[in-house]
């Protein structure tokens, strides 16, 4: 800082207060709405102050759900996304690194193009190849399964392309003393590369669980037995629901468990997400 | 323990660039051998492709009587003390040492007393489960001599492993290092580019250039006999006055020394090989003014502008010059210290 | 391309290695990629019996189909919004926890969470508080004599869906810049100072112009957000409504080709999107040229 103005110090806080609101209250009121019961959405406007209802909204939605939407306890929607999130996130570490260690530690025949093949994944988001795809999976018959939730999902340029920048900058040396010191490709591999990782592989898996969290469409697509449902794309049929029969309440409840475990993955791991967040991108 | 052999070795990258031109070398076995030449003369290569980092393009190397020349670098029994030393990171100082034994499969306690020796000769037994980032450069540096050591293996390959540390660590290090290689009597390859750490830790020294060798022989035989202009300029700190002879000959107005081979073009001489004040009995006189002294310490090193000479020429003076700069300096250059070279061939002659 | 200074002699090994990344990538994208290019030069008879090749039918078509060039109007219009408006005020927000020292950790981690909350999520919190009939915000704006209705309302219905949008993009958005500025070297603000530039005239001329690359990055991803993520902010809110207005490319590329069943002009409009990624990824890639090497 180089000069105090108390004026601008008042400023700065007066902003960044005023964005906390802004950033928080669409959550605040979607967190109060969770605490009443039915009868508190019907005078016209949402209320503003909790309500007593907390309990038994929550308590409903995980053992039940809303019988109305035909959708699944959350409970189980929680599994399927927890099981996605983190299938997603583990193969997708697992096959980018040993692809990323073929790619720096060998030299042979097609390299290049292996490269870049991979890195073509980066034009072709699902969003764009929908039907196609969606061809493939259903020829495979892996329509309604985990398998098809998560395989389809788990190639991936950026997390190759961070292991690979972190693999350039591990010096010559330590492979070659490694192995005048006997170790093979794999040892080296076990031994030395993969515990020097750890950092960098726990910081891929903060933001690869957020990003299988948050999947939308590719479940929408592959999954319509509700045994597979996730709770993301699993609040959308009951928010449909509710704008004709509103329960806002217990659509609030299933919104603000959806929102909770990756919400509190970037909070309580803040370190690694952002350094998950600016290597990825680099 | 082993000989090494190197026989018309070769070394091309892909891409069809040769950095080694055939190469023939035989170390004796517990000699130490050290590899000097300025940067890309191909001596770092050659360590690596005795260690097997590198591939060998043509002829063949041989360890302990056999040829390596397809051998992983584990198979050829050697261990390797890199410049930033290579240490592993995430393990302690034991885990560093214990390494390559662990992956021979060698026995628990066997790989125990080992570390244990090495530790006491190192003098890095409080250090053992420390992480090396916990450590100082001189520490680091004992640790990676450790690893090597606890090893036993056929040879030791140094690659320019003192480079990293400051001057005066260097010099205790150089000392230990010598001190060890003798203690054990392993085979060693050093490299080096620094000449004093060349000349003080060699049995045999290797002048290596453009990817050949230059010269080969004790420290003090290439001191004293350099084969070629490039030894004569490298080795010897401050380097060698190569003066030519036709500007000799017009400077002093003297008929040349008959002792001088036929063909000598240019003749070189020592700094501490400068007699100060006029010549006597046939030796050659010059005169010229006095640039620059510095002082360093017990000697001084004159910086003297010859007319007729692009060079100014340097002369070890012993003692505490009592020369100004700018004054006039008369010396003179003993005929039988005088070193005759060829301009073509770079070559001594004689 | 890089690699080691050695490398592990194995012939067979790297290939292994690179098998299960290659056969996801070869099964998942590349062929159903290939598959969309060829679907998108041919047409599917009604009954699925027969497809003929009809060479740019579908693309000459498409261009010529005023709701496709209404889609790529309102993409344009969306995107352009989102972008400015996620820019702008996280921008601000960075600037002022950047002049915090302690309370600015605070102020972060009380910002960024939103990152975390799924597109949908996001378009389903919005539209809950711009509910026609209960939502805080149309209540408070009736107050104010505006009607708010994005059932029926275009441009209404565009205002909900950049809101929910902007709102999910602003943390990441806020993180960027804050390293951003923190790579501001201190030294120069304080020469600036010592120059006698006052704090917003050391904003414009030091900051601002050293922000640039971080500026000009986050700018291609917030089209790339705005173009492809946010499929679940608009089928929360709008479903494309009212009267196509907020169908944009990627919405509508999902409602003809998997509700309406028009193989061949989805898949065009995946190849004119597949051709937009790319254009996006090259800007992307020669502007980080010279950080990463390839």
């Amino acid at each position: 800082m180089v000069e105090n103005r108390p004026w601008l110090n008042v400023l700065t806080h007066l902003v960044l207060v005023v964005g906390v609101i802004v950033i928080a209250f669409p959550v605040y009121l979607a967190v109060i709405a969770s605490t009443h019961d039915e009868g508190a959405f019907l005078r016209g406007v949402v209320p503003l102050l909790p309500g007593p209802h907390l309990l038994d909204n929550y308590g409903q939605m995980l053992s039940q759900g809303m019988s109305t939407s035909g959708a699944p306890p959350l409970t189980l929607m929680l599994a399927n996304s927890l099981v996605m999130a983190i299938a997603i996130a583990v193969a997708k570490i697992a096959i980018s690194i040993i692809s990323a260690y073929a790619i720096v530690y060998f030299r042979f025949p097609l390299r290049t193009l292996a490269f870049w093949t991979i890195f073509i994944t980066l034009m072709l988001p699902v969003e764009v190849r929908i039907i196609p795809t969606f061809k493939v999976v259903a020829d495979l018959g892996l329509l309604n399964s985990y398998a098809g939730l998560t395989i389809p999902l788990i190639a991936s340029a950026t997390a190759t392309f961070l292991f690979r920048q972190f693999f350039l900058t591990v010096p010559d040396e330590l492979m070659e003393a490694a192995r005048v010191d006997g170790a093979g490709p794999m040892k080296f591999f076990r031994d030395i590369l993969l515990p020097l990782s750890r950092t960098n592989m726990a910081a891929l898996f903060v933001i690869l669980f957020i990003y299988g969290w948050m999947q939308y469409l590719w479940p929408l697509l592959v999954t319509t037995d509700t045994k597979f449902y996730t709770v993301v794309m699993g609040i959308k049929r009951m928010a449909a629901v509710a704008d004709a029969d509103p329960q806002w309440n217990l659509v609030m409840a299933a919104v603000v468990l959806a929102m909770l475990p990756p919400v509190l993955i970037v909070v309580f791991m803040q370190r690694l997400f952002v350094k998950g967040l600016v290597e990825t991108e680099k | 323990m082993a000989a090494i052999e190197l026989s018309g070795v070769k070394k091309t990258y892909p891409g069809g660039i040769e950095v080694i031109h055939g190469l023939d070398l035989a170390i004796a076995d517990g000699e130490m051998v050290v590899l000097v030449g300025p940067s890309g003369c191909g001596k770092s290569t050659l360590l690596r492709m005795i260690a097997g980092l590198e591939t060998i393009t043509d002829g063949t190397i041989s360890i302990g009587g056999a040829v390596v020349n397809r051998r992983e670098p584990a198979e050829r029994d050697v261990a390797m003390v890199f410049q930033n030393y290579a240490l592993y990171p995430h393990m302690t100082v034991r885990g560093n040492l214990e390494y390559g034994l662990r992956n021979r499969g060698t026995p628990r306690a066997e790989i125990d007393a080992r570390v244990e020796a090495a530790a006491r000769t190192l003098e890095i037994a409080p250090f053992l489960d420390r992480k090396p980032r916990q450590l100082s450069g001189g520490q680091r540096q004992r640790v990676a001599m450790g690893r090597a050591i606890v090893r036993q293996p056929k040879a030791f390959l140094f690659d320019e492993p003192l480079s990293n540390l400051d001057a005066k660590l260097r010099g205790q290090m150089r000392i230990e290092i010598r001190r060890l290689q003798r203690a054990l009597g392993t085979t060693s390859v050093y490299v080096t580019h620094d000449q004093l750490e060349a000349m003080t830790l060699a049995d045999r020294l290797v002048v290596m250039n453009g990817g050949h060798i230059e010269q080969v022989g004790k420290p003090t035989e290439l001191y004293d006999r350099p084969a070629s202009l490039f030894v004569a300029g490298f080795i010897g700190s401050p380097p060698m006055n190569l003066i030519d002879i036709e500007t000799l000959r017009a400077l002093t107005g003297a008929a040349f020394p008959p002792s001088l081979p036929v063909g000598t073009d240019i003749v070189g001489i020592r700094p501490d090989a400068i007699m100060m004040g006029p010549a006597g009995g046939g030796d050659i006189s010059i005169s010229g003014v006095v640039e620059l002294i510095e002082p360093v310490g017990g000697e001084s090193h004159l910086y003297v502008r010859v007319a007729g000479l692009d060079q100014a020429m340097v002369i070890v003076a012993q003692g505490r010059s009592v020369l100004s700069e700018t004054g006039r300096l008369d010396f003179s250059l003993p005929v039988a210290a005088l070193h005759p070279f060829s301009r073509a061939t770079g070559k001594r002659l004689r | 391309m890089q690699t080691k200074r050695t490398i592990f002699p194995n012939r067979w090994l790297p290939y292994g290695l690179l098998a299960p990344q290659l056969a996801i990538t070869l099964v998942f994208f590349i062929w159903p990629a290939l598959q969309a290019v060829k679907s998108s030069f041919e047409r599917e008879d009604p009954f699925g019996f027969k497809t003929t090749f009809i060479w740019f039918g579908n693309y000459a078509k498409l261009l010529a189909d005023p709701l496709y060039l209404n889609s790529l109007w309102r993409t344009l219009i969306f995107a352009v919004l989102v972008t400015a408006i996620a820019m702008g005020v996280s921008l601000i927000l960075a600037v002022a926890v950047n002049r915090l020292l302690r309370s600015g950790r605070v102020y972060t981690t009380l910002l960024v969470w939103p990152y975390a909350v799924a597109p949908v999520v996001a378009g389903i919190l919005w539209w809950f508080m711009f509910n026609p009939s209960i939502g805080i915000l149309s209540y408070l704006l009736g107050q104010l004599g505006v009607t708010w209705n994005h059932r029926v309302n275009a441009d209404q219905a565009m205002i909900l869906i950049v809101l929910a949008a902007s709102w999910k993009q602003i943390s990441y958005n806020f993180l960027f810049f804050v390293a951003g500025l923190q790579s501001v070297p201190a030294s120069l603000s304080e020469a600036a100072a010592i120059d006698g530039a006052g704090p917003f005239k050391r904003f414009w001329t030091i900051v601002v112009p050293l922000l640039s690359p971080t500026t000009f990055f986050l700018l291609i991803v917030n089209i790339n957000y705005a173009m492809f993520d946010t499929f679940g902010v608009i089928d929360a809110t709008t479903s494309g409504g009212p009267a196509q207005s907020t169908n944009i490319l990627v919405y509508k590329v999902y409602a003809d080709g998997f509700l309406g069943l028009n193989i061949g002009s989805s898949a065009a409009q995946s190849v004119l999107l597949m051709l937009i990624v790319i254009i996006l990824i090259v800007v992307q890639f020669r502007f980080v040229e010279r950080r990463v090497q390839y």
